[in-house]
């Protein structure tokens, strides 16, 4: 192994890499043979955190920046004057391995730019993933992603050794990607994601009827979107997403805010800054369409499309619903304990549990962990509640957003701890 | 008052507890023999010889009340280590006797249950981040080797995350702070207590001779990965608080 060659690989091929999000290793459960290598548990791990906060749980490299397409967004166009560079097959493996057994990671991302076309690429990723599995009985996690346009066969292929499969968006609106990525086309990118589902979907049925089905991308597909490369609102986006959830069966949507790396007429000038506190916000309906039970109907307002960067989008619906408050602890059910703002889905269960053995009271719920500065306007005990009072307050969102900005103020990332 | 003293093990406590109950004792505290410093010489002392039986009857009892799961988070508090422990889940049994029908253990506005759940939660918080944190190097003779120093006990809760993991290599973790540590031989995986701390000294010269390589390929891709128009810091230090740092190749 040439180690000064190889680093110099990496570092190009994973600063290529460094800005698709939809790298989460969860979502896998590979559980290991004997005698070999690896397992994956359904939550992931984190291994380490890079310095802008972000978790780095697997080796996420491309197999080479080469492309043929010239995406504006993307820092491996092909007109882009940069340093390229491919691994060999053998290579990501060396890799893959060693920082595993190291426990530096739980497995690998691998994506690609497009070199000649969609199935040479494809081809080449799936030959690492079948030499991870079979030659190096690797049971860790695998991400690879799929080449927009790549054949039905190797789509079945990758899917039999990957964990997870995904294709990002990138562009959430058909008009923005015919702007910046002239030369591809929604339907090569939908139709691998067509052929994943419907491959998952068969892998289910016949799972209850044969025991020994191979795994078929067990942790499902993700996405992700670009959020502030054009100019789409919010609700669109949520729309989006939601669309892939239902239709697609998606595991994840990642957002991902623009980083102003290229200087291109059709893009946002390079000093504009990253929209960090908005894909925070997405993030946080996300979380509400997936574990609140939120409609995407619900999150947003048609009059106005685009999330409120002051107040997180939960309080925002409590705001717009007032008429829903106040919630009495002891008695309303936990689907409506779940939509007080400052209580989170640990706090509710909590609390549906705790008032089983005693009228709950304000104390009882700072120490169950609800963020009582804010809960406490949308709540009835049973024996009253003073700051009820508040709730038809004209300057109630004035009130609000004094009691609790600082901890949003600095620290906007996918990766907090949301409500 | 009365004061048991136990062995520090885990059965010694249960045994102790059982025999709280078997003498009757109403007024009690329980403590690790090794660290109870005799203060009013007129207490009265209780010696508790661990006995599996009675830990085992304490065991079952509970396991019918609140589950594996219930035990499992009053192992959590007694690995924790923390100076109140003993009472907490002395306290916590005896509400399980008295209540047995219901899981005690949900009841979270019981000062003593929450104690649990919080001590639980900083336990387990501290144990994943071993599974994430714990950085094997390689040595000559191919043992993957890697050095921790937890807050709390945590090495009994990560050893089959590891065992299951690690199959075809042979590795060790080794607690610095408590001197033991878990070993993979390819066929057991087992704790081990050695007599004296392990000699540490020029522990990089007994390196796998591609150990150094690898470790600077994983410094390079940590700094690649990294948005510098993304950098927060205070997130960052959040996420890996600096008192892990000395476990990580990458921040060395
Ligand atoms: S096809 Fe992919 S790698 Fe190539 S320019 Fe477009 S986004 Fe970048």
């Amino acid at each position: 192994m040439n180690f000064d060659r190889l680093k110099e690989k990496l570092e190009i091929l994973a600063d290529a890499a460094k800005y698709d999000v939809s790298c989460s290793s969860s979502g896998g459960t590979r559980k290991n043979k004997k005698g070999a290598l690896g397992d994956s548990s359904i939550s992931g791990i984190c291994h380490t955190y890079t310095e802008d906060g972000r978790c780095v749980s697997l080796l996420k490299v491309l197999l080479t920046n080469h492309c043929i397409y010239d995406c504006a967004y993307c820092v491996s166009r092909s007109s882009n004057d940069i340093k390229r560079a491919a691994f060999t097959v053998e290579e990501v493996v060396d890799l893959t391995i060693n920082f595993y057994r190291r426990n530096y990671i739980e497995g690998l991302f691998l994506s690609s730019g497009i070199f000649k076309n969609a199935d040479t690429t494809m081809e080449r990723l799936v030959r690492v993933a079948k030499k991870l599995r079979l030659e190096e009985n690797f049971n860790g996690y695998i991400h690879l992603k799929s080449i927009p346009g790549a054949s039905d066969e190797l789509m079945q292929e990758a899917a039999l050794y990957a964990d997870r499969l995904s294709i990002n968006l990138e562009i959430p609106t058909e008009s923005g990607l015919k702007l910046l990525a002239p030369e591809k086309n929604r339907a090569d990118m939908i139709s691998p994601m067509r052929y994943i589902q419907n491959g998952i979907s068969l892998y289910n049925d016949e799972k209850k009827i044969f025991r020994n089905v191979p795994k078929f991308a067990p942790a499902g597909q993700s996405t992700q979107m670009i959020v502030g490369a054009t100019n789409e609102n919010d609700l669109q986006i949520i729309k989006v997403a939601d669309h892939f959830y239902k239709n697609f069966n998606l595991k994840r949507v990642y957002y991902s805010g623009y980083v102003p790396v290229l200087e291109d007429k059709r893009l946002p000038s390079l000093t504009t800054e990253v929209p960090m506190l908005r894909e925070n916000r997405l993030y946080q309906s996300d979380w509400l369409m997936r574990f609140y039970g939120f409609k995407a109907e619900e999150i947003l307002d048609p009059n106005i499309p685009f999330l409120d960067l002051e107040i997180d989008p939960k309080l925002s619906w409590a705001l717009r619903n007032l008429n829903q408050f106040p919630i009495n602890l002891q008695t309303a059910d936990y689907r409506m304990i779940l939509r007080i703002p400052g209580i989170g889905v640990k706090t509710a269960k909590k609390i549906v549990h705790a008032r089983r053995f005693q009228v709950l009271n304000i104390d009882h719920l700072k120490k169950l962990g609800a963020a009582v500065n804010r809960a406490k306007y949308f709540i009835d005990f049973d024996a009253g509640n003073m700051y009820l009072r508040y709730l038809t307050d004209k300057n109630f969102r004035k009130l609000l957003i004094g009691g609790s900005s600082s901890k949003f103020q600095n620290q906007f990332s996918q990766q907090l701890t949301l409500f | 008052m009365i004061t048991l003293l136990y062995d520090g093990s885990f059965d010694g406590l249960l045994t102790a507890v059982f025999e709280v109950f078997e003498y009757r004792y109403k007024d009690v505290e329980i403590f690790n023999r090794e660290r109870f410093h005799q203060e009013n010489i007129f207490a009265e002392i209780h010696e508790v010889i661990t006995q599996n039986d009675k830990a085992e009857r304490v065991l079952s009892k509970l396991e019918q009340n609140i589950g594996k799961s219930g035990i499992n988070q009053l192992l959590k508090v007694f690995l924790s280590e923390d100076p109140e422990s003993e009472q907490i889940i002395l306290s916590a049994i005896k509400q399980s006797i008295q209540h047995p029908v219901e899981n005690i253990l949900q009841n979270y506005a019981d000062n003593d249950i929450l104690k649990i759940s919080k001590i639980c939660k900083s336990v387990d918080r501290e144990r994943h981040r071993m599974t994430a944190f714990v950085r094997f190097e390689k040595m000559q003779d191919g043992v993957f080797f890697a050095k921790i120093d937890p807050d709390f006990n945590v090495i009994p809760l990560i050893r089959k995350h590891f065992k299951d993991r690690y199959q075809d290599q042979k590795w060790m973790i080794y607690d610095l702070r408590r001197n033991y540590g878990i070993l993979y031989d390819l066929e057991n995986c087992d704790f081990f207590y050695p007599d004296e701390k392990l000699n540490l000294d020029q522990y990089q010269q007994k390196f796998h001779e591609e150990e150094a390589q690898y470790q600077k390929l994983w410094q390079r891709y940590f700094t690649k990965t990294n948005i510098v128009e993304r950098k927060n810091l205070k997130l960052h230090i959040q996420h890996v608080p600096r008192r892990y740092w000395k476990y990580l190749t990458e921040k060395s």
